[in-house]
Parts: structure tokens; sequence; C-alpha cells
């Protein structure tokens, strides 16, 4: 019965999607007509009834009910709440349904607080979002109905893929897909303006909270995501230039373009086209991330829910989207009003920069990912990995890195480095003696010494634009730009010093003994069998001394899960503000000794804790944001309840 | 002023999209051959895994005749699915060897006296360290190795009742 509820919903939300679209477009011609009113009650509805939907697919998931298919392929009795719960979304049918979910509300959202406006560019973005909505409702519907009953109920389940049964990545697709829809708003705030050619501040406005709000949640999708191939993969890395990570990056590269050009748009009415044109290039990388993903047409190490038939599915609907809005574009965008001029040397001329340096890492990071693509055409199978991704991204990160610096403390409109010179100097000495200090200290690769230099600088660049002004009256939004700026330095600082410091020991030691990695001693105490609730595993107990100070224990595992069958490695960290140690556990060798992975990583966690801070000034400025658009409102409404006295 | 740059972002996508459906209709390769084949079994040593047959070892593997390597575990639940097929592949004549995987003595021979058992021979291989060295990455997988003790084919799954002629025919050809 809940299944049938749930589908029923489902149904009913994709016919509101469809009324949604058709009314919007026709009131597109009869402002003020009938049709509009039903556009706003259209997208509200649709949402709630998705969220009904989803909720349903979630107890269906909570009382492991075996009669339905996505149940029994994903769940089993045995699995822990909060792993029965991420089942309903570890898998293809239900992660589109979270997708569409977290859309459709986003359509009420939009329909229910977006006041600002035009009538008719509002109704033409619901309709957009509704047209993007429609063609998930039909694959969801039509191809992968995450309700299907089986003929008969099963005894038991078939489990979750084991790897996905950690917390953290149980949480990480459902960030990236917050991102992901935010952009599709974006995108349909795009296509609205486009079609009525209203891109103005008020357009930029609307829709910068949206795109902020993308932002945060690809900033912290991404930090998850490496996070947990660092430490659940068990191979030491954190960034591996997999097709897959690839996928979630470049959306990130195209939003923050995008919230850097709409905040010049808001600002200055400037980058008109380039900003459309970033909204729709936005989303597309969300798409073309969830295609390469779901077709399998890339080789990745995370094997989800591949089938070359989603893939041509998914690939129609980019076609028919992302084709259709670059057509919209090409017809209409030379029709857009030119918006206001500047000067090179001015806010708006350092993020312009910053825009050409974030696009130009886009399309590396792009051509690497589908290079393989384009040469297996011609039957030649290449990958393309860090020797590529590593000096060919740097080109474009460093002097954008460098600008990064430089812009924040530039005005507005028209100005010269003449009066921010004291400022640069401070800076740029500070970079040249960080540079020197490391060439001096050893021999490192040039990106990490770099890196490292260009980290420090920026980390104190990041505060300048705060110097001689009263902190307390610093607007928030101006806060979130600081600390974002300062999460990138700090997460840099992250990267370059594990690239440049790590130590790895791969170490044959017997119960008992101990092996010297970096400051760390680690001991081998024992090793013994241990089972969970679905997997057995061999587990080491090591006791680590820095320094040879207390001892942390750590009990890193090899585990065996049966259902379905699969091994993993748990690693195990320990860490300290400095650092971590970073230990897995291999195989026994026939003489008895077993073998130990150590790493000792100096400063890596800084690369997580950056990431946090930058999506810390993402919300800082969404605070910033929404606030001042509400002060606006209040003031707006004030004005007109004075005009209304003084008619009276 | 020309707006031609206007047109450019569409025409890329259509290039990437026509190259992506162009991959799509390619039929794609379902497993990735294991670089094992044609290379000889590395040396190994592996003690009995249940009390009525004997263990294997690599000059078992050397013998001169073909035969199956099946790798498998009682507690795998594609085996048990595979364990008619097995019989059916040595009731045709083949000799199989297996290779039980982090199994315990008791455990095996509960699986073998219910479900059959087709082998000649049965290793324990508790470390995986066998399974590993011949690039076999999960259970069931079955190998057909030469009389001379060179991997000629890997089946990775279970076997089904249609692979039953086509690794007889593997056999046949190994043994020529």
């Amino acid at each position: 019965m809940i299944a049938e509820l749930g589908l029923t919903a489902l149904w009913l939300a994709a016919a509101l999607s469809v009324l949604q679209l058709v009314a919007g477009a026709l009131a597109l011609r009869d402002e003020g007509g009938e049709l509009a009113k039903l556009v706003r009650p259209a997208a509200i509805l649709q949402g709630l009834l998705a969220g009904f939907a989803f909720l349903m697919l979630l107890y269906l998931f909570a009382v492991t009910d075996l009669s339905v298919k996505l149940v029994e392929t994903n769940s089993h009795s045995a699995k822990p709440m909060v792993f029965k719960l991420a089942g309903a979304w570890g898998n293809h049918e239900g992660s589109m349904l979270l997708w569409i979910t977290v859309m459709a509300l986003a359509g009420g959202l939009i329909a229910l607080a977006e006041r600002r406006l035009p009538e008719k560019t509002m109704l033409a973005t619901l309709a957009a979002q509704a047209f993007v909505g429609l063609g998930f409702y039909a694959f969801l519907l039509l191809s992968s109905n995450p309700f299907e009953r089986l003929p008969m109920p099963a005894l038991e389940g078939r489990g979750l893929n084991p790897l996905l049964q950690d917390i953290g990545l149980a949480f990480h697709p459902p960030t990236l897909y917050f991102g992901y829809v935010g952009l599709s708003v974006a995108f349909s705030f795009a296509v609205g303006a486009l079609v009525t050619r209203q891109v103005n501040p008020v357009f930029a406005r609307a829709m910068r909270p949206w795109v902020l709000g993308a932002w945060i949640f690809l900033t912290l999708g991404i930090t998850a995501g490496s996070y947990w191939a660092y430490y659940e993969l068990g191979w030491g890395g954190w960034w591996f230039w997999d097709p897959v990570e690839n996928a979630s990056l470049m959306p990130w590269l195209a939003a923050t373009a995008l919230l850097h050009s709409v905040g010049v748009l808001a600002a200055r009415d400037a980058l008109r086209t380039w900003t459309i044109m970033l909204g729709v290039v936005a989303f597309s990388m969300s798409m073309l991330g969830t295609f390469l993903v779901r077709s399998g047409i890339l080789t990745s190490v995370h094997a989800f829910a591949v089938d070359p038939e989603r893939g041509t599915f998914i690939l129609f609907l980019l076609v028919l989207y992302i084709g259709g809005a670059l057509l919209l574009f090409g017809l209409r965008a030379a029709t857009v009003a030119e918006g206001e001029r500047f000067r090179v040397t001015s806010r708006e001329g350092a993020l312009v920069i910053n825009n050409v340096m974030l696009s130009a890492i886009l399309g590396i990071v792009l051509l690497g990912t589908l290079y393989p693509l384009l040469t297996e055409a011609f039957d030649v199978r290449v990958s393309v990995g860090p020797p590529y991704f590593n000096p060919v991204g740097a080109i474009f990160t460093i002097p954008m890195l460098l600008v990064m610096c430089v812009g924040p403390l530039l005005r507005w409109r028209g100005d010269s480095l003449g009066r921010i010179k004291n400022s640069l100097a401070i800076v740029a000495a500070i970079m040249l003696a960080v540079l020197a200090l490391v060439v001096v200290l050893g021999s490192y690769g040039i990106l990490p010494v770099l890196g490292l230099s260009i980290a420090i600088g920026l980390a104190i660049a990041s505060f300048l634009p705060l110097r001689g002004r009263n902190l307390l009256r610093v607007p928030i939004a101006t806060w979130g730009m600081v600390v974002a700026h300062f999460g990138l330095a700090v997460a840099l600082f992250g990267m370059a010093s594990e690239t440049a410091f790590s130590e790895e020991k791969l170490a044959a030691v017997p119960v008992g003994e101990s092996a010297q990695v970096g400051p760390w001693t680690v001991t081998l105490e024992n090793v013994e069998p241990v089972a969970g609730p679905n997997w057995t595993a061999i587990q080491g107990r090591f006791a680590a001394r820095y320094d040879g100070g207390d001892a942390v224990i750590l009990t890193p595992q090899a585990r065996n899960f049966w259902a379905p069958p699969q091994e993993t490695t748990e690693s195990t960290l320990a860490t300290r503000w400095n650092g971590q140690l970073y230990a897995v556990i291999g195989n026994q060798a026939p003489d008895g000794r077993w073998q130990l992975r150590l790493w000792w990583k100096p400063f890596v966690t800084f690369i997580w804790y950056g990431g946090i801070l930058v999506a810390l000034g993402g919300l800082l400025a969404l605070i910033g944001r929404l606030k001042s658009d509400l002060k606006r409102r209040y003031v707006k409404s004030r004005l007109a309840d004075r005009a209304a006295e003084v008619a009276a | 002023m020309n707006k031609a740059w206007l047109w450019i972002p569409l025409g890329l996508f259509f290039g990437f999209a026509g190259l992506a459906a162009y991959q799509l209709t390619q039929p794609k390769d379902e497993f990735i051959a294991s670089t094992m084949i044609g290379k000889p079994v590395p040396e190994f040593d592996l003690p009995p895994a249940h009390a009525d047959r004997p263990g294997l070892t690599i000059s078992d593997l050397k013998d001169g005749k073909p035969k199956l390597l099946n790798i498998w575990a009682s507690w795998c639940l594609p085996c048990i699915a595979e364990a008619e097929h097995l019989d059916r592949l040595k009731r045709e004549g083949a000799d199989i060897v297996g290779v039980a995987i982090r199994d315990r003595p008791e455990d095996v021979a509960r699986f073998l006296a219910q479900h059959g058992n087709p082998y000649s021979k049965i290793g324990k291989d508790d470390l995986s360290n066998l399974q590993l060295s011949i690039g076999s990455s999960g259970v069931p997988e079955t190998f057909v190795v030469n009389g001379d003790g060179i991997i000629v084919y890997q089946h990775i799954g279970d076997v089904r009742a249609e692979h039953v002629p086509m690794l007889l025919e593997k056999l046949a050809e190994a043994g020529g």
C-alpha cells in the first residue's frame, strides 16, 4: 500500500509538472491571464507530492519491506538503521527519486518565496524548471520505477554495496545532489531570463542565493568525497583525478565562476551574457557528471549503478536541455543589451580574470576527462592522470591564486594598483620568504614549493580587505569572502604539505615488533579476528608513539563482507594538529609476518579543514545576502506604505 | 559586431554529444581479460581443505592433462548454484581441482556433503595467495589450465548450464 501511495504521488507530481510547463509557457503570451495564476500553486504542490513520495520510499527501507524490488536488491534486515535509510538513495532508482524530490522542492520554494523577479521571467523560470523536471519524471516512471513490487516477497534482502556502508559516504551523494539541483535552479533562472531578455541586477540577486547554496553543497560534497576516498580506499591519496571525482569537480569550478560573475552582475550590472552562459554551463557540468558516472562510458574506481541504457536516456536529456539552452543562448544572447563597462584594474577586472582562469581550468579538466572517450573512437586506449592534470592545471591555478590576493583589495569600476602597493608588497615579500625557506630546507617538487608559498601569502592576503575597517560593521557577506578565500589557502597548504613532506613505509613485521615512519614508532601488538553485523575481519592492534610519547592504539582491519561478498580495507588514523598517521594492515606473509603500510602525512587534515572553511564562507555569504534581501524588501514595503499614506 | 562566438558552445556541445552517442552504441567488453592468460600458474603448495581429498600443488597442474581450476568457498552463495553444473562437467570427463578460499574444513565438508563433490583435489587458500597470484578477484571463478600449467581461459562468476559446452570445448582445445 505504501509503495502504491508513493507511486501515485509521483505520477501526480509528474502531471503537475506538465501543467506547470504548459500553463507557464502559454501565460508568457498572455500576461496576467488566468493561466498564470496556476503556475505557482502547481509548483508548490508538485514539491509537496515529490517530497511525500520520497518519504514513502524512506519508510519502505526503514521497515525493510521485501515485497519491493528496490528494497530486496539494496537492503538487508541485518543492516543498521542509518544504512537502511541510506540504502534508499544508495542506488540508481532511489537516487534519481531523491534528485527529482529536491528539484521539485526547490521549484516549490521559488514559487513560494521569490517576489522580486518580473512576472514574465518568473513564469519562464518555473516553466523551465518544470521542463527539466519532466525529463527526470519520465526517466523514473518509465524506466526505473523505485516502487516496483516483486511477484513474490523475498525472504531476505541482497544487501548494500559494503563500500557504501560508511557514514561519510551515505551522505556524500545527497550532498552533491543538493548542489546539482541548486545549479538546475540557476539554469532555469538563466533560461527564464533569456526568454524575456531581462538580464539585470534584480535577476542576479534572485539567482545568487541558489548559486551560493548549490556551491556550499558542492564544496562540502567534494570535501567529504575526497576524505572518503582517503580513508576508505586505503591507498593513502586524497585525489586521484578519477572520472567520477572530476565529474564532481567540474560543476564546482563552473559554479565558482558563476558565483563571482553573478556578484558582478548584481553589484555593477556588467557581464550579462557571460553570467547567463555560466548558468547554462554549470548545470551542463552536473548533467555531464551524472551521465559519465551512470553510463559507465568511462572506466572508474566508483562502479556505481552503471548501465548503458540509462546512459542513453541521460544523454537524450542532456541534448534536450543543454542543446536547447545553448540554442536559445545563440539566438537570444545577441539581443540582450550590453551591460556596464569597467577598467581592467578594478574589482570587476580581477573577477573577470578569475573567471577566465576558472573556465580554463574547467576546460582542462573536461578535456582530460573526455580525452579517453575521444581516443577510444580511434581504438586507442589511454588513461589520463596526474602527470597531465597537475602541471597543466597549475598553469592557470597559480595566476588565479595570485589574482585572488589582489582582487578583493581593488575598488569597483576603476582603481589603480598604486593605491594598494603597500599591501601587495607585504604579501609578495612573505611569499618570496617562504619560497626561499622551503628551497633551502630541502628538495621538493616545484609545484608543492610554489603551493606552500602561495598558500601562506594568500592566507594573509585574504584578511587584508578587513584592514582599517571596523570589524563589527563589516558586512557578513564580506566576512564570507574572507573566510572562503582563507579556507582555500588552508586547503592549498594541506595539499602542498602532504605532497612535499609525506613519508611512506611498507614493512613486514612479526607480532611484537615495530616499524618507524617519520616521527612515529608503530608496534604491532597483536592480530585477531573480529566480527561485525555483516562482516568478519582481521584486525591489527598497533601502538603508535609520536616522538616516543604516549601510545595511541590503532586497530586497522581487512574486512570481509558476506552480503554481498566483498573485501574492504578499514584504514585507521591517528590525528594530531600537525598531521595524520595513516595505517593499513595487509596480508600475512608465509613466514608469519604481517604487512603494514604506514604513512606520516604532515598537515594533511588542512585539506579538509580548508574545504569546510570554504563552505562556511559560502554560508556566511548566503546569510549576509538573504539578510540584506529581507532588509531591502522591508524598506520597499515601508516606502510603498508611505507613498500610499501621502496619496491618501 | 560579429556574434558568431555565441554559437561556439552549441557546436562544442554537439561535438561531445555525437561522440558520446557513438561510444554508447559501441559494444563494450564485458570482462577485463586476465593478464595471466597465456602465462604459467606461479609456484604454490596448498594443504588439503578436506579429509577425503589431497591438497593441491603446482606439480598437479603440470601432469600433462588439462584441468579446470575452480576457485570457490563454502560461504559463497553462487557456488551452490554452480555445483550441479560442475558435477555435469565432471560426468562429461573434465578433471576439476578446487581451491577453497578462506574456509574451515568442517564448512567445506558440510558443503561437499550437501552439494556434491566434483573435485579430484582441493587446496586450502586461507589468505587468497594463490587466488590473487592468478588474477582472480572473487568467488566463484573457473580457470582452464593446460597440461603444462599454463592458464588458457578465465571464467568470472558462476558456471551456468550454458557455459558447460563452452568450458568442455576450451578443455579439449587445451588438451590438443
